[in-house]
């Protein structure tokens, strides 16, 4: 096994909600950003930055899309903090079949924050004046990858992922049975 | 293809229940730009001098600004007109809060009600889909409550909801529209639209708003973005705190009360309390707010925090900006806590901050005078702010004398009679204004509050100095980076200003001076109020970040309409003379234009008259406030100058000023005499 390390940049944006004004600027210039042409519109419901936002309750929780799921989870959860009751999955990133969050509102294909990968920093955090979100980057290691895979790991893990080690293994289980 | 507008406005006809999306020429976005200019347009196409305003034929025009739902930082406001009860006027009253950049998402600029429903409704648009829907669950509910209910029933938490309470729904003349954070409060518009028996109006959209020139306009917001910061930074040295920063007057956030309650009057708008501002108000006050205060809010894209969640104990949660903070509090000779706690009644039921506590002050100076009987208010509890909160309930129910009180302090002085009149002493165009009694005539002061059409002087002053700095070294230094002028003239009457001599107020700044001030001042508000800026980041605060130069380049590349300072100056004259000849053939004139007669103690009447004049000359108006035809024609009026000759408007044939009594609501006061 290879002891190789190598680095990697993850970058971690802050969410202080308690400085949240819940004005969504961070969804107008997500939004924009995001268009094509760039800026060349804009429109909150595209957002990949999402601000639940509820003042009565006092809740603002600044959102960002993380991955999308072909399914959503056997359970769901709900927080309750200092009092205060969040909505039904109030914190998860999922682009999620549960609700019609981070999806584009036309063909509802999903949204992912890719940090606006080319600028110096990400436009919500540089919007955001009342200081509830910022940016901050470091260096990890990581074990370096592993020599080149062939095509059958490669495909064999996607199946994996795709249904499940277990359903992968039963499946090849009945198929070789059957020979 | 349209940019930042989305050139469709909906049609709603309450009477018939039928909807309609109709497009909208982009011919009129380029002579009106958008917001009250075309607003103001369509009341003088569709709405003539007889039309009275709780008639179907009054129209309720909710529209967002051209720029709203664009990056443009602070562009959230709608401007609500229609025809007001009080001051049977044009009203315009605007709201900030998160509605007009909605409303532009679901793909519309305006939402018109004309008409009136048989039952209470509340109109729900969501994008291409909008219903009429029943609201008689929602009969009698608060406005914030109703907003909760239905934005549950819809399960839509992201919807928008602007919605009356029971003040609008019972026709009380300084009913507000209430829309969370925000209120669109002047001019009676919430009874306008209990009077169509619409309780709320319900916006979704999730489309996208386009701009012309995408670069060019995110550079100019980006600019605009870092000069906020920089004046974050940099606050305007040697002015009181709430005129350094950017924004609303920061009451929410600034606990030190003593200019206003030293300043303003208390009680009917009679008593100033000089010494009132101790160590332990101070405090006290201090604590209370602390206490209420859950978190300090902005409206949609913007960073200034003018707002506030406030909850006091045992009551529901609910919004404030601005002044309601003090209005009843120093209506009432009470204190912080007490006007917290009314003002979260008073929101529920939808009412105007500044009118309701003096019309309730008013009452119990009548009869503490006798005017008014102790049977006139059957029950009345001993205590001092017993009596407010049952004042509000009588008010709100139109109930009993209630039900006089809720037309307001002129309309209720002239039916009570025996000498009421003169208790309804704070009134301009027969609308209750901010408490300030003063001293020495401001002459700029004057102009604005006898031309203001906007009725409260917040929406017309602001950019130049409210005062003249001591030093001629401070006045240097104020005038160093002071980009916001439309021409350096305005330096050079700063840099001259003296607290005292010579150069000095009532004399100094000279009438033509002060002329070209207003003119500045009030073209700026105007051109918020058509591109759907918030005052706070433009024509309010010394030295905001959009201006006169930089807006032209805004709708360039926003609108993508060719457009320089010029050009645009002459669009902002030509709606606001649209606004004026709304009110013109509604009879107002001169004789309308006036200050409460005790808002200064030193007058000084051969200077006013020649302010006037000269004002009137400036704005190309007739010696009685009316626009001439040659003004009218230059601006491409010549369609109401064809009216104002036909009617008789310039013969002094109208004659009958608005502020004349008025024996039955049905009375004609267009020109219409011979």
């Amino acid at each position: 096994m290879s002891t190789e390390t190598k680095k990697r940049t993850v970058k971690t944006i802050n969410i202080d909600a308690d400085k949240c004004n819940g004005c969504r600027a961070c969804e107008v210039i997500c939004s924009s950003f995001h268009a094509a042409p760039r800026y060349s519109s804009n429109n909150p419901a595209r957002s990949r930055v999402r601000v639940v936002r509820d003042p009565l309750r006092d809740i603002y929780i600044p959102l960002y899309a993380g991955d999308y799921t072909e399914s959503e989870c056997m359970g769901r959860d709900k927080f309750i903090i200092d009092g205060k009751e969040y909505d039904e999955c109030g914190f998860c990133r999922t682009s999620c079949p549960s609700r019609d969050l981070f999806r584009e509102p036309d063909s509802g294909l999903p949204l992912k924050c890719d940090l606006c990968d080319g600028e110096p920093e990400p436009l919500c955090v540089k919007w955001c004046l009342v200081g509830a979100l910022s940016v901050t980057e470091r260096e990890v290691e990581e074990p370096a990858e592993e020599t080149k895979r062939g095509e059958l790991e490669i495909g064999l893990e996607s199946l994996a992922r795709r249904f499940g080690a277990d359903k992968l293994l039963d499946t090849v289980a009945q198929i070789t049975k059957g020979r | 293809m349209r940019y930042a507008e989305t050139g469709y406005v909906l049609e709603v006809d309450l009477t018939k229940g039928n909807i309609e999306r109709v497009a909208t020429d982009p011919r009129d976005t380029e002579l009106y730009l958008g917001g009250l200019g075309t607003n103001a347009k369509m009341l003088w196409d569709r709405v003539p001098a007889d039309v009275e305003p709780f008639s179907p034929d009054n129209l309720l025009i909710f529209a967002a600004g051209l720029l709203c739902g664009t990056p443009a930082t602070g562009c959230n406001r709608t401007i609500v007109s229609t025809i007001s009860p009080q001051t049977r006027l044009m009203a315009f009253s605007m709201m900030g809060g998160f509605w007009a950049p909605e409303l532009k998402y679901a793909g519309y600029d305006k939402v018109v009600l004309r008409g009136k429903s048989k039952d209470l409704v509340y109109l729900y648009i969501n994008n291409d889909k909008v219903e009429i829907r029943d609201a008689s669950h929602l009969k009698g509910k608060g406005a914030i409550e109703t907003a909760e209910i239905i934005k549950k029933e819809l399960n839509e938490p992201r919807a928008q909801v602007a919605a009356i309470g029971l003040a609008g729904e019972n026709r009380v003349f300084y009913a507000s529209i209430e829309q969370g954070r925000s209120s669109a409060s002047r001019g009676g518009i919430g009874a306008v639209m209990g009077d169509k028996g619409v309780k709320a109006v319900v916006v979704r959209g999730t489309k996208d708003i386009v701009v012309a020139k995408p670069q060019e306009y995110m550079d100019l917001c980006s600019e605009v973005l870092d000069y906020i910061k920089h004046r974050e930074d940099n606050p305007i040295p040697d002015v009181m705190p709430i005129l350094a920063g950017l924004g609303s007057p920061q009451e929410m956030k600034v606990h030190d009360e003593k200019w206003h309650t030293e300043n303003f009057n208390w009680g009917n708008a009679r008593t100033r309390r000089k010494d009132f501002w101790t160590e332990e108000v101070d405090h006290a006050w201090a604590k209370t707010m602390e206490k209420a205060r859950t978190r300090l809010i902005s409206c949609y894209n913007c960073p200034m925090k003018c707002g506030a969640t406030i909850s006091m104990e045992g009551l529901p949660t609910y919004m404030m900006k601005c002044f309601t903070k003090l209005t009843y509090t120093m209506a009432a000779f009470s204190d912080l806590d007490f006007g917290l706690r009314i003002a979260q009644k008073a929101t529920e039921y939808g009412l105007d901050g500044f009118s309701a506590p003096q019309v309730m002050a008013f009452a119990m100076e009548l009869l503490e005078k006798g005017i008014l009987k102790d049977s006139d208010f059957p029950g009345l509890p001993e205590d001092n702010e017993g009596k407010f909160f049952y004042l509000l309930d009588m008010i709100v129910n139109r109930q009993g004398i209630g039900d006089i009180l809720a037309n307001g302090t002129y309309w209720a002085a002239r039916e009570i009679g025996n000498g009421a009149e003169e208790f309804a002493h704070n009134n301009i165009k027969k609308h209750e204004q901010l408490p300030l009694k003063l001293s020495m005539l401001n002459p700029i002061y004057y102009l604005m509050y006898c031309t203001g059409e906007k009725i409260n002087i917040t929406q017309i002053e602001g950019q130049f100095p409210q005062a003249p700095y001591p030093t001629v070294e401070q006045r240097e230094a104020f005038v160093k980076d002071w980009v916001q002028v439309p021409d350096d003239k305005f330096k050079d009457i700063f840099l001259q200003w003296e607290p005292r001599g010579e150069k000095s107020m009532p004399n100094f700044p000279t009438v033509d001076m002060c002329c070209d001030i207003v003119d500045w001042q009030e073209m700026m508000h105007y051109i918020d109020d058509a591109l759907g800026q918030c005052a706070g980041l433009s024509s309010f605060p010394l030295k905001p970040p959009y201006h006169i130069h930089n807006y032209p380049k805004f709708i360039s590349a926003g609108a993508g309409i060719d457009m320089d300072k010029d050009k645009l100056m002459k669009a902002a004259k030509r709606y606001r003379t649209l606004v004026r000849a709304n009110n013109i053939r509604r009879g107002m004139r001169r004789v309308d234009e006036q200050p409460p007669a005790n808002h200064w103690k030193n007058r000084f009447p051969e200077l006013e008259k020649n302010l006037l004049d000269s004002y009137y000359q400036l704005k190309g108006w007739n010696e009685d406030g009316i626009p001439t035809k040659e003004t009218l024609e230059d601006l491409g009026l010549g369609y109401v100058a064809a009216e104002f000759e036909r009617t008789g408007v310039y013969g002094g044939g109208s004659a009958e000023p608005a502020s004349a009594p008025r024996q039955q609501e049905t009375l004609n006061v267009g020109g219409v005499q011979p």
